[in-house]
């Protein structure tokens, strides 16, 4: 079969990508600030204490409508994050330890309840259980409504309060210092964040869910030094992501959702953090080769330099000289095409080397201003 | 205007679980003045500089600029952090950090226009910063990086100004661009605070000083309080006067006061 004609065509497949898309815009673009405020952990423990919740929000309506399930891990995830907050306020305890309690508490609360619920003689709880690994293949459209109405709402609030969040993210207690009212701003965020987690739990579920807001905000980092480009750039991976996995998962047989759609962002994030320009490790990678061979070149630069200082003549000098200078560490050939292409130095007729006038202006300034001569004068700019 | 009072802080008392940090400080402040904040590591000079913005809750005391307390004349004050207290790697640029001095003023649901842009690129002008209004916040130096902040005070418009060590670990180019922005403040008749640790550049850069301990030990001209008996109060003998970098060295014997009983040679003098 063929995955993309049924994405255009097969009803079911078509449903899944469009909500596993929502939730990865969503998820992308709030995670984008998770990330930024250091707090990829609570992401974490927002989804696992909604497990509770989503299994309390059945028992008690006995409805399996995403509407009351995404309600009450909502409630759940937001509890959580309060006690959270408390815990961090009114004890010593860092907060690391007050999310790990939390995550671990609620979560083995609600897998306590999930067993629970499991053991009734009603039927009617099946399935619930694939809230802990997610499940797309059984969304329905008023599943990725319920998606779509809720993140359009987490989404305009990253549009209307911008400046908030960002100065939240950036400098918070210069916020205050303005007069703006940090705390509310922060709830309000972690309440938008909420909400982006409690939408992708039925289809990626409560375990990776955290993922999905790191991951895709993670990968954006990397390409990127503007915040309204990596908030984009972190909801077009969480997309792509969430339909890539929703996709392959829906295809194939006894593939979970939540695992493939982390497992395509993951993709994501390596390929980020190996290709991006700047920020990858390729890209730093050759940078640093390139500063060695640099740092070299300019080494055989100041021997050369040296040497024209000991013959006040023209003298062409052998490479076998240059070599011993530099005790036979570096490879002074390669050094000396690199001069020769920066025209700081010149071969002659005989193979023999001499340093340009260029050359020498060069091996004069570097004198004066030291090996960190570059870096000072920037700084002092 | 000089005559009138800027900042005046009563009573002001704050307590980290227990621990005083700050103790009874009273602080007036006139109109106009350039004054320095000096202590030892642990004196509270930050814990002031917060307290004095809400930043922290006080165990007790009142804050009034201007007449008025600060909870109603914010507009009036502008705060340079220390610049370590923000990650430089965030994804912004120069600009738009400025730019987030006019937040408060903005308010909600506004955003930033033709006019913060204006603002910022003047303070950035002031700083000598205007040409890297467009980098990202990741390549400035140190220095640059303080410029940056006092450019983003700068726009608030304030009248009272309180910095954090803006010439910590600066360059001397930044040093010279502070000091003279300091100076224009002045001139202006703003009031500036600024949390200082080089004790020999207080007298050329300032004209008021407060010497602080826990307790305020002395405020006034720099000329009547900037004394050295009054360093040794403040320093418990060891006075760091030559070399703001330099361990903190033992006063010159005066009454057979040595560093290790330094406090017990407080009253000899």
């Amino acid at each position: 079969m063929n995955p993309l004609r049924d994405l255009l065509f097969d009803y079911t497949l078509r449903t899944v990508a469009l909500g596993a898309g929502t939730l990865g815009i969503v998820a992308g673009a709030l995670g984008t600030y998770a990330v930024l405020r250091r707090q990829s952990l609570l992401g974490d423990a927002i989804s696992h204490a909604a497990l509770p919740g989503i299994v309390l929000a059945f028992i008690l309506t006995g409805m399996k409508s995403t509407l009351v399930l995404v309600l009450g891990a909502a409630l759940a995830g937001w509890l959580g994050t309060l006690v959270v907050m408390m815990i961090v306020r009114h004890s010593r305890l860092p907060e690391d330890s007050a999310l790990g309690i939390v995550l671990s508490v609620f979560f083995g609360a609600g897998l306590v309840l999930l067993t629970y619920v499991q053991k009734l003689p009603d039927a009617s709880q099946a399935g619930l259980d694939s809230f802990l690994f997610g499940q797309a293949a059984t969304m329905l459209e008023r599943d990725v409504v319920v998606i779509a109405v809720l993140g359009a709402i987490a989404l305009l609030a990253v549009v209307v309060f911008w400046k908030e969040f960002k100065i939240l993210s950036f400098d918070p207690e210069f916020g205050a210092s303005l007069g703006m009212p940090m705390r509310s701003i922060d709830i309000l965020l972690t309440t938008f964040l909420v909400i982006a987690i409690v939408i992708g739990l039925q289809t990626v579920g409560v375990v990776l869910m955290s993922a999905m807001v790191i991951a895709p905000a993670a990968a954006a980092r990397q390409w990127t030094n503007s915040l309204s480009v990596m908030v984009l750039l972190s909801a077009l991976f969480g997309a792509m992501a969430g339909v890539t996995g929703a996709l392959i998962s829906s295809t194939a047989q006894h593939v979970p959702t939540g695992p493939t759609i982390v497992l395509c962002a993951t993709v994501l994030v390596l390929i980020s953090m190996a290709f991006a320009p700047e920020r990858g490790l390729i890209w730093a990678a050759v940078q640093r080769r390139q500063q060695r061979r640099q740092i070299r070149a300019d080494a055989v630069l100041g021997d050369l330099y040296a040497l024209a200082g000991h013959h006040e003549s023209e003298h062409a000098h052998d490479v076998t000289v240059l070599e011993a200078m530099r005790a036979g560490r570096t490879d002074v050939h390669r050094a000396l095409d690199i001069l020769e292409e920066r025209g700081l130095a010149r071969r002659d007729g005989t193979g023999g080397w001499t340093i340009t006038r260029a050359g020498r202006a060069e091996a004069e300034q570097a004198g004066e201003s030291g090996p960190d001569g570059q870096h000072e004068r920037e700084g002092s700019a | 205007m000089t005559d009138q009072t800027a900042i005046e802080v009563n009573d002001l008392t704050v307590a980290y679980r227990e621990q005083p940090v700050l103790w009874d400080i009273d602080l007036t402040v006139p109109a106009g003045v350039l004054m320095a904040i000096v202590g030892p590591n642990g004196a509270g000079k930050t814990t002031l500089i917060k307290a004095m913005l809400g930043l922290l809750k006080p165990a007790a005391g009142q804050v009034l600029i201007h007449g008025r307390p600060y909870d109603e004349q914010r507009r009036l004050v502008a705060y340079v952090p220390q610049r370590g207290s923000v990650d430089w790697d965030f994804p912004t640029s120069v600009l738009d950090v400025v730019q987030m001095g006019r937040y408060g003023a903005l308010g909600w649901l506004r955003r930033v226009g033709r006019r913060e842009r204006d603002l910022s690129m003047a303070a950035l002008g002031k700083v000598g910063m205007e040409d890297f209004a467009h980098r990202q916040i990741s390549q400035l130096s140190g220095g640059q990086q303080q410029r940056v902040f006092l450019a983003r005070a700068l726009v608030q418009d304030a009248r009272v100004y309180l910095m954090d060590e803006p010439f910590q670990g600066v360059d001397a180019k930044t040093e010279r661009a502070i000091v003279t922005v300091l100076q224009s403040l002045r001139e202006a008749g703003d009031t500036v605070l600024v949390v200082h640790h080089a004790l020999q550049t207080v007298p050329e850069y300032f004209d008021w000083v407060t010497l602080l301990n826990v307790r305020k030990i002395a405020a006034g001209p720099v000329d009547e309080v900037f004394t050295a008996e009054n360093l040794r109060v403040t320093y418990g003998g060891r006075v760091p006067f030559h070399g703001s970098d330099s361990p903190l060295r033992d006063a010159p014997p005066a009454g057979g006061v040595t560093g290790s009983s330094a406090w017990m040679g407080l009253g000899g003098d």
